[in-house]
């Protein structure tokens, strides 16, 4: 069992060479060896959970077997575990869930490079969950932010190059406050390793050494953290990203790409600064306005969008606020709710935009929300699916949406000053998220009247494109398993975080 | 008092203007090009700022030449391994950027952003 402790590392290290190893292949094999080296990862991050659990313990792998204030380390606890678990999953179904889109769109002869920014993007968001190591973090981030720019652009149309453009110009400004931010920590500490730094934090904070500049450089690292996942002023590149981009990447975008930096956040607030620290600072009260914003702006941009795939992207947006609110709440409790929410918005928005697809592609390619009658009749998988992440959107109970919702609420609860803001913001937010997801559903259940501009529109069965149709049954069960049995994830978080310090 | 510690530490000082200066060229400038060397200045203030960190005035670089074996006779080379590594980092988001550069002048032949965000909203799709 002791070679289990090597996987974290061999896994980062395979995904990284298997990159390589599909730009030398043509567009069928890459997609094999991509396909297989995500279960391969699958099962290996599935054992280190198994493992992790056995032993009811983090473990700390060497890397070279240099001791710790000299060598880079690997971290593996019980929610590192399985949160990598889970993004293998989601990426793997999001992988097979958009095979026909990517085909039609992507250029022939590149379908391999698709691959090789997959496994990137994969190796970077695996580095960022396990890596025990401020600066290879920010190199992770900074390989993330590459492969993302190359999963936007890879359908080659204006829209998709600017948006891209877009994408890195903001990313680019995220990443250089984070790395100014771990400068100055490196100055004030002396240590790169997450562990270290704790300590001489807490040493500084006793003291009372230092703490402007201390608290200067917490700030910067999370105005970059939350410039690169999208918090609300700064989404303005997201919906161009989102909308018109291949299906798998919008997919992989908004459902692992910025909850990868959302992670290294959580990260840095408990293994870096140290939680008593960070919830006594004001940092969090700024998080929390801006995550209030994001919550009601978002929904907002989405009601007025017609563009049923830009509709989707302005609902991250959204999403994304709730977790940074749960952050800023500054309580366990509240951190618990985010990162349950991470799981909940990843397993729903990737349904949702495999869904959106699907519904697009039986009435003749429109994404206008006023020619999309009669979709749910036409494809009924893909209706029924997209009613299902919408309910979840919405917080209908059984579906994931609800528990994260419900557990925001709890944790706002027992905190003087910001119960009231929250439970409104979340009141207003459902009925914002009710009336855009519940106008389409209803727009794609209504029969078609009216046939003329409609004459393309076809029925399209579940056995015309199997994979995807399997891809969406399997993210709605894991929507309706997230939803019913959400005790034992909670525990996993619980005792993940618990870890953590 | 203030002013003096500003003073002392000037060379910090000039590397925090440095960055200020490369972020908001990157931020606001609508000239790609002018983006991209906004992105370098702010890059290479942050090297400028770990480099001066990492120096510690009459110690050399830690190679053992001359026998000496004292750890107070050197610099601690991990800020410099920090500025190569940031470096190989830049040099590879700034290729992608002029890259994308490239293509966009090809489609649009103007390298200002909001004139090619309203020229793809006259293409509406």
């Amino acid at each position: 069992m002791e070679f289990v402790r090597n996987f974290p590392f061999i896994s980062i290290v395979l995904s990284l060479f298997s990159g390589p190893l599909s730009s030398v292949l043509n567009g069928k094999w890459a997609r094999r060896v991509n396909y297989f080296v995500l279960c391969v990862l699958g099962a290996m991050q599935a054992s280190v959970l198994a493992y992790v659990l056995q032993t009811k313990g983090a473990f700390v792998y060497t890397m070279g077997h240099f001791p710790a204030p000299w060598g880079n380390e690997i971290r593996a606890g019980v929610l590192e575990a399985f949160m990598a678990l889970f993004f293998c999953i989601i990426m793997l179904l999001c992988m097979i869930g958009g095979v026909k889109e990517r085909e039609k769109e992507i250029e022939p002869g590149k379908q391999n490079l698709y691959y090789i920014m997959t496994n990137l993007l994969l190796c970077s968001l695996l580095a960022l969950i396990y890596t025990n190591d401020l600066f290879t973090a920010y190199v992770f981030v900074e390989i993330n932010t590459i492969s993302a720019c190359g999963l936007i652009m890879i359908k080659q149309n204006g829209r998709t190059i600017e948006a891209a453009t877009r994408y890195m110009i903001m990313s680019l400004l995220g990443s250089g406050l984070f790395l100014l931010g771990i400068c100055f920590l490196y100055d004030l500490t002396g240590h790169l390793l997450m562990s270290n730094i704790k300590e001489a934090v807490a040493g500084l904070v006793s003291t009372g050494q230092y703490q402007n500049p201390l608290m200067i450089s917490i700030c910067i690292m999370c105005v970059g953290l939350a410039i690169k996942s999208a918090l609300f002023p700064f989404h303005t590149w997201l919906p161009d990203a989102y909308g018109y981009s291949t299906v798998s990447s919008a997919a992989i975008l908004s459902s692992l790409v910025s909850k990868g930096y959302i992670f290294l956040l959580v990260k840095i607030f408990y293994r870096v600064i140290g939680f008593d620290i960070i919830s006594n600072t004001k940092i969090i009260n700024i998080l929390f306005v801006f995550g209030i914003a994001g919550m009601i702006m978002g929904s907002v941009g989405a009601i007025m969008e017609s563009n049923i795939r830009r509709m989707i992207a302005y609902s991250s947006v959204a999403q994304i606020g709730y977790i940074y609110m749960g952050f800023g709440l500054g309580t366990t409790a509240g951190m618990i709710a985010s990162i349950y929410h991470i799981f909940s918005h990843a397993a729903t928005k990737s349904l949702l935009f495999i869904a959106g697809s699907g519904i697009t592609d039986c009435s003749d390619g429109n994404v206008n929300f006023k020619k999309l009658d009669g979709a749910g009749y036409r494809n009924k998988l893909a209706g029924l699916a997209f009613t299902v992440g919408s309910l979840s959107m919405v917080g209908v109970p059984m579906f994931s949406g609800f528990i994260s919702k419900m557990f925001f609420s709890q944790a706002a609860i027992g905190h003087d000053v910001k119960l009231l803001p929250t439970l409104i913001a979340l009141a207003i937010s459902t009925i914002l998220n009710a009336v855009y997801f519940m106008k389409t559903v209803i727009r794609i259940y209504i029969p078609v009247k009216d046939t003329v501009g409609r004459e393309n529109y076809r029925n399209i069965k579940m056995r015309e494109d199997p994979l995807k149709s399997a891809a969406l049954i399997l993210l709605i069960i894991l929507n309706f398993i997230l939803g019913l049995n959400s005790e034992p994830i909670i525990r996993f978080i619980e005792s993940g975080l618990k870890m953590f310090s | 008092m203030q002013l003096g510690n500003l003073m002392i530490n000037y060379e910090e000082a000039v590397a925090m203007i440095l960055f200020a200066i490369g972020f908001s060229n990157l931020l606001l400038q609508k000239n790609l090009i002018k983006k991209i060397i906004g992105l370098n200045i702010m890059d290479t203030a942050t090297y400028l700022f770990l480099a001066l960190k990492g120096y510690i005035t009459g110690r050399k670089a830690p190679i053992v030449v001359d026998g000496v074996q004292d750890v107070a006779a050197y610099v601690n080379p991990i800020p410099s391994g920090l500025v190569l590594t940031g470096i190989v980092v830049s040099v590879s988001v700034t290729a992608l950027m002029l890259s994308l550069t490239i293509r966009l002048f090809r489609r649009y032949h103007t390298l200002d952003l909001d004139e090619i965000s309203l020229m793809l909203k006259k293409e509406g799709r």
